[in-house]
């Protein structure tokens, strides 16, 4: 079947549509995922097509949609449970770092969690401090699930049934600002990525770009720039924070000897720490430069767009940083 | 409600008794250092776990917090295993990566001992979406201390029941302290169970405010917990509260300094075993010779628990690292 083009968003639909068809077991919980048709319309028609029972609308508890599902996908069911944003995601880190990743563990794997949960990331939005986070790093701290990254429409279905599918917990992290980004999609309703892929989405000679999502975005944008003057960026999505596939970063550094991250994390402890730490262990013999890394300022997000965008990664400060490693 | 027949009566002895004799050579095990970690006893709630586990079809699901040993000992767990838990040895129920508070047996439908407060109230909800999703008729006990009616979870998974009506029996085992702090020191509402108003609506509807129960009496549990059971079978949520006593401290260690010897003596003469004892003796004329034969068997079966867990093999570099995902 020929690949279309659709919105990140419908991608999104699509996947968890044809896994709901698919699987009796798969159903959807969260807040105003129902008769609103979920806050970011991921969701819409669905309470129509699947019925109350499998389309659950939840009071504003999120320790309690975590835990819950976990204790559903414990007794057999797969759950897809939404957090609107992972802002709110904290409220219910209990749930997912004491239950929902060691709940197997613990109990010597006597349980098996296959669940979901979905949120969405993201600055840049004039938000303010407490709704402007890009804080998946924090998650992908802990083992016992995956957390998934997805930067285009194409890797957000194909990962979303990845997850729906596989029998390990995985938090799936949506970008708020991307979700009307286009690429062409397959039909194929068996249409699967694997998990803990990294995808190289541009070829490159001379410095190596390790992102994801808001950092993909901007670091394409970059690349092009950057071509104009002869310098050609290689760039790696790592579409999924765990498991964490690097091989394809050290091959791609032994190539180009340079590195920059790029993310919306804020600086410390980071994405770019680890790929850092991890390339000098690996690659140390290649390096001709300090790795160099982009992210968001050291301070909470502000209201005003001038002093937010002021704040957050951007194409300009790519060019900055490639340009001092090159 | 199947009245219990001596039988019934002589099994639930033998329980109470087993968890007693586990409990206090559990104490000993870990002043030897052979057990670890937290080690919380369930000594003085024993017809609480006893009485509340007996209302259950094996169909039926249970999950309670830390202070797990007596509602694992009660379901049927094999006492072996769960020595050679708290032992860390590789044939305990949890491998011996659980440890005291993580006591599971998938196969008898007891979901497990949970260590953080409350945090195992919604995974109680979620299986009981799980019964309701498929159309099953089982239920969920979901046993917790008073400390954690103060908790957030708590307020959530009790909603959220009544919202879905979910085939929950939410016993809250009040053994009047949340470690060191007594309950009208933690909580507005003395009478705890009166929390079910909160979920409840006027026309009834929503949780249903069951008894606070007499936990230190094993047959006024089992027939309270009984009717909250088939309440939640075919109607959906219910709380109750077992007022009971935790004879030992939080966990060892305790100096419990926020209680008097004297109100732990009257708890111990009023305590659940000898109570049991002097009913049984009082109802069935000659069955003292039965309860003493049962008093050793216990004590043998503690002393071969001792020697599997002692005589297991401690679990390895595989075991370290198996279980964090599926593979």
């Amino acid at each position: 079947m020929a690949d279309r083009p659709i919105t990140y968003r419908e991608a999104l639909s699509a996947a968890l549509r044809e896994e709901m068809q698919r699987d009796e077991r798969v159903f959807i919980m969260g807040e105003e995922v129902g008769v609103w048709g979920g806050t970011y319309a991921v969701t819409r028609g669905f309470l129509d097509e699947f019925g109350a029972k499998r389309v659950r609308d939840t009071p504003i508890s999120e320790m309690v949609i975590v835990g819950a599902a976990v204790g559903a996908a414990m007794a057999g069911l797969r759950p897809v449970a939404e957090l609107m944003t992972i802002n709110f995601a904290f409220v219910a880190m209990d749930a997912i770092v004491n239950h929902m990743a060691k709940v197997r563990y613990m109990f010597n794997g006597q349980f098996t969690v296959p669940m979901v949960v979905r949120t969405t990331t993201g600055g840049g939005k004039q938000l303010g401090a407490t709704h402007s986070h890009a804080p998946e790093v924090v998650f992908a701290h802990f083992p016992g699930y995956y957390v998934a990254v997805p930067g285009t429409a194409y890797d957000a279905k194909g990962m979303l049934k990845a997850a729906i599918r596989d029998d390990n917990p995985v938090l799936f992290v949506e970008h708020s600002t991307m979700l009307q980004r286009r690429s062409p999609v397959p039909d194929d309703p068996d249409f699967v990525l694997p998990i803990g892929k990294s995808d190289i989405k541009r070829q490159g000679r001379d410095v190596t770009i390790v992102t994801y999502q808001k950092g993909l975005e901007y670091s394409l944008i970059a690349a092009e720039e950057l071509a104009k003057e002869g310098i050609e960026a290689e760039i790696i999505d790592l579409r999924w924070l765990r498991p964490l596939d690097l091989e394809p970063v050290f091959e791609s550094f032994k190539k180009t000897n340079r590195c920059v991250v790029v993310e919306e994390s804020l600086p410390m402890f980071n994405v770019g720490a680890e790929v850092a730490a991890q390339i000098q262990q690996e690659c140390f013999d290649w390096m001709d430069a300090p790795v160099k890394r982009v992210a968001a300022m050291d301070i909470p997000l502000p209201y005003a767009r001038e002093i937010e965008q002021m704040a957050l990664p951007s194409p300009e400060k790519i060019i900055r940083a490639v340009k001092e490693v090159v | 409600m199947a009245k219990p027949n001596k039988d019934t009566l002589l099994d639930w002895y033998r329980q109470m008794v087993l968890i007693r004799r586990f409990e206090e050579r559990c104490a000993e095990l870990y002043q030897e250092g052979l057990i670890g970690g937290f080690l919380h006893l369930y000594i003085g709630q024993e017809a609480t776990g006893v009485g509340a586990v007996a209302a259950l079809r094996p169909d039926d699901h249970v999950i309670t917090a830390y202070r797990d040993h007596g509602i694992a000992l009660a379901r049927g767990m094999d006492v072996n295993r769960v020595m050679a838990e708290m032992l860390g040895k590789r044939t305990g129920v949890s491998g011996g990566k659980g440890g005291s508070m993580h006591l599971a047996d998938r196969a008898l439908n007891m979901w497990g001992g949970y260590g953080i407060v409350g945090g195992h109230l919604p995974l109680a909800a979620g299986i009981a979406l799980k019964i309701q999703y498929m159309g099953e008729d089982s239920v969920v006990l979901a046993l917790m201390g008073d400390g954690a009616t103060n908790i957030g979870y708590f307020h959530e998974a009790l909603n959220l029941s009544a919202v879905w009506k979910l085939p929950v029996v939410w016993l809250i085992e009040n053994n009047q302290y949340g470690m060191g702090t007594a309950v009208e020191r933690a909580s507005g509402a003395k009478e705890l169970v009166r929390r079910a108003l909160a979920y409840s609506s006027e026309d009834g509807s929503g949780m249903k405010m069951g008894p606070r129960i007499d936990g230190m009496d094993v047959l006024a549990v089992y027939e309270a917990v009984s009717e909250a059971v088939e309440y939640a079978r075919h109607n959906g949520p219910i709380l109750l509260e077992s007022l009971t006593y935790r004879l030992e401290g939080h966990s060892m260690g305790d100096p419990q300094r926020y209680r008097t010897k004297e109100e732990v003596e009257a708890y111990v003469k009023g305590g659940p075993i000898e109570r049991f004892r002097n009913y049984l003796t009082e109802t069935y004329t000659g069955i003292v010779k039965t309860l003493d034969r049962i008093d050793a068997e216990v004590l043998q079966t503690i002393d071969e628990a001792v020697a599997f867990a002692r005589n297991s093999e401690d679990p390895t570099y595989e075991d370290l690292i198996s279980h964090v995902y599926v593979d």
